[in-house]
């Protein structure tokens, strides 16, 4: 990858981008924290946030790691002052990690007004001082990539997953971390995945998150599968396991990880994204985006997101790659793509092809050039409550990150 | 030639996928000699290359995909009307019946 385009962190690792985040810790504070970020939407600022009342040790430890994530430069908390969210931990780890922080709470502030204003104040102080981050190059071996799919249809089998795969072989290969997700799309794969597993304690660990899912579907009467996925020719949650299961390559499985759990050496993990214990707080995850900013908090610089039906989704924080599956999908939303990965259906390419075109895009977008998604200006964040209980020894190898 | 019509993605599958909208009665290649399609198959959707009966697990990509809840004739359309999961039950299987 080219010259010095990566922006290099306290803790060593390189973030492709260089936000600034304004950070709403309940939803009371929503509205005052993007008043405060508008104006600088063209300046690389960005809001994220959480919006439950209650304190939820998940989502801590999301908000810890996406406003340390490395392509973060500093961060403004907006708190409406009465909420649970612990935000003096949350600052303390921000300014732990060498990044600017402040926190504005609205009731000391005096409302939305003066909030606003001193929000908007603080972000011109301190956006000339994310741009003194020093500079450096970016590797293959830097980045962290996770894989998802939204809106599958019966073309996501045969071209953008199957290239994904490929993908995130070449990646893996290259040294780069790749991780995919959703067990409730994995059903039927639970032996072929065990197989893959670099260790037999491993194997057991991938096994027994997967039963945890299918007891959690059945109790929700409900799997990762709707009515766009049946109108796309999709019959049964294991046939679009089938097809979301090949985004994973051919690789062996290296660990196993939960949401704001960072990969500790490089090669391939399975994220388990369904919660812990008994079924509370209803479906594991509401939406695509829930799943993307769980790979983001695991520390994904970039997602590679399969589509068939045509999402349009991006993401705050780190950019979104749309590979899109279905030629028809592509032709008709174009403008939201940025691979045609469907042309292998029409005899215009091979999936080896569009496999080293999802690298090259990568590459690109490594080096700043902005994914369809980010110049549209999506910024899609959504966190909500779940339980984990701490990964097992077996999950995770031992650490090879920062030299032997 | 005009481009492929049907994919089988593995030996054992007893569907294809349609690789453009199908109409019925589209020629569809020596590799499917004797099939005729029976109805419209959409882009991506399967059809069915086999006599399947009621009960039958449905092979796609060499793994079953669910249980046959009818008879399916060769050249149908299989879909939710004619296949339901064995792993999961959703709500929207429910909104079928």
């Amino acid at each position: 990858m080219r010259a010095a385009s990566g922006y290099l962190r306290a803790d060593g690792r390189k973030g492709i981008r260089n936000r600034l985040l304004v950070a709403y810790l309940v939803e009371c504070a929503h509205h005052v924290a993007r008043a405060i970020a508008a104006p600088f939407a063209e300046r690389g600022v960005e809001l994220v946030g959480f919006s439950g009342c209650y304190p939820n040790a998940y989502a801590q430890e999301v908000m810890d790691a996406v406003c340390t994530h490395p392509n973060v430069g500093g961060v403004l908390l907006v708190s409406l002052g009465c909420e649970e969210f612990d935000r003096s931990r949350l600052q303390r780890t921000i300014a732990g990690s060498g990044r600017p922080v402040a926190t504005l709470v609205i009731q000391r502030e005096g409302g939305t007004a003066p909030t606003v204003a001193a929000g908007r104040a603080w972000i011109e102080e301190t956006l000339p001082e994310l741009s003194r981050v020093p500079r450096v190059p970016v590797r293959s071996a830097d980045l962290v990539i996770g894989t998802k799919c939204g809106g599958s249809d019966g073309t996501s089998v045969l071209s953008a997953n199957p290239a994904i795969g490929r993908a995130s072989d070449l990646l893996v290969d290259a040294g780069a971390t790749v991780i995919f997700e959703e067990l409730g799309e994995l059903f039927g794969c639970e032996e072929h995945m065990a197989a893959r597993a670099v260790r037999p304690e491993l194997a057991r660990e991938l096994r027994a998150v997967m039963a945890k899912a299918r007891r959690y579907h059945a109790t929700m009467e409900h799997g990762s599968f709707g009515g766009g996925n049946i109108t796309g020719g999709l019959t049964t949650v294991e046939e679009k396991s089938v097809g979301a299961y090949a985004k994973s390559g051919t690789r062996p499985i290296r660990g196993l990880l939960r949401p704001a759990v960072r990969p500790s050496a490089p090669g391939l993990y399975l994220m388990d994204m369904v919660p812990d214990g008994p079924v509370r707080w209803g479906y594991p995850n509401i939406n695509d985006t829930t799943e993307v900013v769980e790979l983001i908090a695991c520390g994904a610089h970039l997602v590679l997101f399969s589509t068939g039906r045509g999402s349009v989704v991006g993401s705050a924080v780190s950019p979104v790659v749309k590979v899109c599956a279905n030629p028809e999908t592509y032709r008709r939303m174009s403008g939201d793509m940025d691979v045609d990965a469907g042309r292998v259906l029409e005899g215009r390419g091979t999936l080896d092809e569009v496999a080293a075109e999802i690298v090259a895009v990568i590459e690109r977008v490594a080096a700043g050039e902005p994914t369809r998604s980010e110049a549209l200006g999506h910024q899609e964040f959504v966190l909500g409550y779940k339980h984990f209980e701490p990964l097992g020894p077996a999950c995770l190898p031992r650490p090879a990150f920062g030299g032997r | 030639m005009s481009a492929p019509a049907l994919l089988r993605l593995a030996p054992e599958d007893d569907v294809a996928l349609a690789l453009r909208p199908l109409a019925p009665g589209t020629p569809l290649g020596p590799e499917f000699a004797g099939l005729a399609l029976r109805e419209a198959i959409p882009l991506g959707h399967k059809v069915a290359l086999r006599p399947i009966a009621a009960g039958e697990l449905v092979r796609k990509c060499g793994v079953p995909i669910g249980r046959a809840t009818r008879p399916i004739a060769p050249g149908e359309h299989v879909h939710v009307h004619n296949l339901r999961s064995v792993v999961l039950v959703n709500a929207l299987d429910h909104a079928e019946e």
